[in-house]
């Protein structure tokens, strides 16, 4: 870790990252907004920025649950009511029973009523209120160490099933023909991006996670022409965003996540301005 | 039969297709020849789609769908290769039709690229078809003709036994549908695959197929173009008009087919 935090301190010579927190904090970024560009990339192209919204949200419902069934681990709880919520939403939209923005609608506000409901029994959501808008700067090398590993596995599953999904997302009879197993890779797809969502959510909280997983990739979207380039675009600009956003949070003393989103936000502006001259 | 039957076909026999109390196939018994392009006609809402879906093994059937090679044996496996009737993606979305063929010709992740040899396998896949030039294009810019031609490239590789194309004319203009099917039938005698083709297009029907079935829930008439053309079925179906079609049909104006095009596909209304 001491090797790590002198490269950093090599490579950016400023006030703000002799503090410890703030290196941690930056690798942290470099950690997890990567695999969120890459997931968001078809998450955008698959029309799904509504769901993944739904699913940050449902972290809430988890971490109430596991605390009403006395779990030891919020992330544990975070991470299973996350993914089976997901499967759910998956199944009802594929069986297309209803339309799918009110089926994820539907699900969306039962998980935050649901949370609401058991994180503040007794008068006290106050301490979680730090779950909406989570925080980066407490991030230990423990957490970071688990954000590496999250991020190998979770590249190397986005790698095996990206070229199915792809083929599935475009046509899926088609799809089938050539032995895709089509409901099983988009299932797939959305527990990957339920794992990766409650992984990062205490760093970057429940109100701005989406962002992180669609804005960088909607911005590439607008100036990509092909699949390379739209995940290669869509990489560099969250770790752009990432790290403008935690020196920008620190010169102007405000909270981190809400910093990096609106980078974000900004790259989406522009990229929308040169879409015109560029595809 | 004609003298180009070989023993090398998918013979269906008695396929009924039962759904929510509806039963849109019933006992259709045809046989889909190697070597041949056998077209499926009829109107509307007579089955064509869902006969085409329980081929691929999208829906379950009665009756039974059997491959048999050119030395009469059953083989188990009947490889299909499919162009679907349109392609509804999001059109700006950043995947070339080099990204879309090398998703399905390579396992490795077309994010992070395509590999030398993958490259020439795309090349040599839509040269086959006329689409060299296409490569480097998003697949939304592409015109309905040219998607068909990359879903042409896409259904050939690995070569199919059983080619199905559901209603390639629509969206397609008709110098791009000629080329299509020229290419098709290049495909039919180089390949000596089987092919079956849903159109509504009677005129190029006549001049391309060698065997037609006239669906109606089952098959009213199957055999030779003129055959079916000129019999009682056909003219119950689409009219007694229908029967000169070719040759009373005006250069240039355009195509005469049966379908309304404001009305929902059998497809849509399927789904």
């Amino acid at each position: 870790m001491q090797t790590i935090y002198a490269i950093i301190e090599f490579l950016l010579p400023f006030e703000a990252f002799e503090w410890t927190f703030m290196k941690n904090a930056l690798l942290a970024i470099l950690l997890l907004t990567p695999l969120l560009a890459l997931l968001g990339t078809m998450a955008v192209n698959q029309q799904m920025a509504f769901f993944s919204d739904a699913l940050g949200h449902s972290a809430l419902t988890g971490i109430g649950l596991g605390i009403v069934l006395g779990l030891s681990s919020d992330l544990l709880a975070m991470l299973v009511f996350g993914v089976v919520w997901a499967i759910l939403i998956c199944r009802i939209k594929q069986t297309g029973a209803a339309s799918t923005d009110t089926v994820i609608s539907v699900f969306s506000s039962t998980s935050v009523a649901a949370g609401l409901l058991i994180l503040s029994r007794g008068g006290g959501f106050a301490k979680y209120s730090s779950l909406l808008v989570g925080d980066v700067l407490a991030v230990t090398p423990q957490d970071l160490l688990w954000l590496l590993i999250a991020l190998v596995c979770g590249v190397i599953l986005w790698a095996a099933m990206y070229n199915q999904l792809l083929l599935s997302s475009i046509n899926p009879a088609l799809s089938r023909t050539r032995g895709i197993r089509v409901k099983l890779v988009e299932c797939a797809f959305v527990v990957l991006v339920a794992v990766a969502v409650m992984l990062s959510i205490k760093w970057v909280g429940v109100m701005l996670i989406n962002a992180l997983l669609i804005l960088p990739a909607a911005a590439a979207r607008n100036v990509a022409r092909s699949s390379r380039q739209h995940a290669v675009i869509s990489v560099v600009l969250a770790l752009l965003c990432g790290f403008a956003g935690l020196v920008s949070s620190y010169a102007w003393d405000t909270t981190v996540g809400a910093a990096i989103v609106l980078w974000a936000a900004a790259c989406y502006f522009i990229s929308l301005g040169l879409r015109r001259f560029i595809r | 039969m004609s003298a180009q039957c070989s023993l090398c076909r998918i013979a269906l026999e008695d396929v009924s297709v039962v759904r929510g109390g509806q039963t849109p196939l019933q006992d259709v018994s045809m046989h889909i020849h190697c070597g041949q392009l056998t077209v499926l006609i009829g109107q509307n809402g007579a089955g064509k789609t869902t006969l085409i879906r329980s081929l691929l093994g999208e829906i379950p059937h009665g009756g039974a769908i059997r491959h048999v090679d050119d030395e009469g044996r059953e083989v188990p496996r009947l490889r299909t290769g499919y162009v679907p009737q349109h392609l509804l993606f999001d059109k700006e979305m950043p995947v070339t039709v080099e990204d879309f063929l090398a998703a399905a010709f390579s396992r490795r992740p077309v994010w992070t690229g395509v590999s030398h040899k993958t490259r020439e396998k795309v090349q040599s896949a839509l040269a086959a078809v006329d689409g060299a030039e296409l490569a480097r294009r998003p697949l939304g810019r592409c015109s309905g003709g040219e998607i068909q031609r990359v879903l042409l490239a896409l259904a050939i590789h690995p070569t199919p036994d059983l080619l199905v194309l559901d209603e390639p004319v629509s969206g397609v203009d008709q110098n791009g549908l000629k080329m299509f099917l020229d290419t098709v039938m290049r495909l039919k005698e180089q390949h000596h695959m089987a092919i079956l083709l849903v159109s509504h297009d009677l005129n190029l029907v006549r001049q391309y197929a060698d065997h037609v079935a006239l669906l109606d829930k089952s098959v009213l008439i199957q055999g030779t173009p003129d055959a079916v053309y000129a019999s009682p079925e056909f003219q119950m179906i689409f009219g007694v008009g229908a029967r000169n079609l070719h040759s009373t049909r005006i250069h240039g104006a355009g195509r005469w087919t049966p379908r309304v095009s404001s009305e929902p596909t059998e497809e849509e209304v399927n789904e």
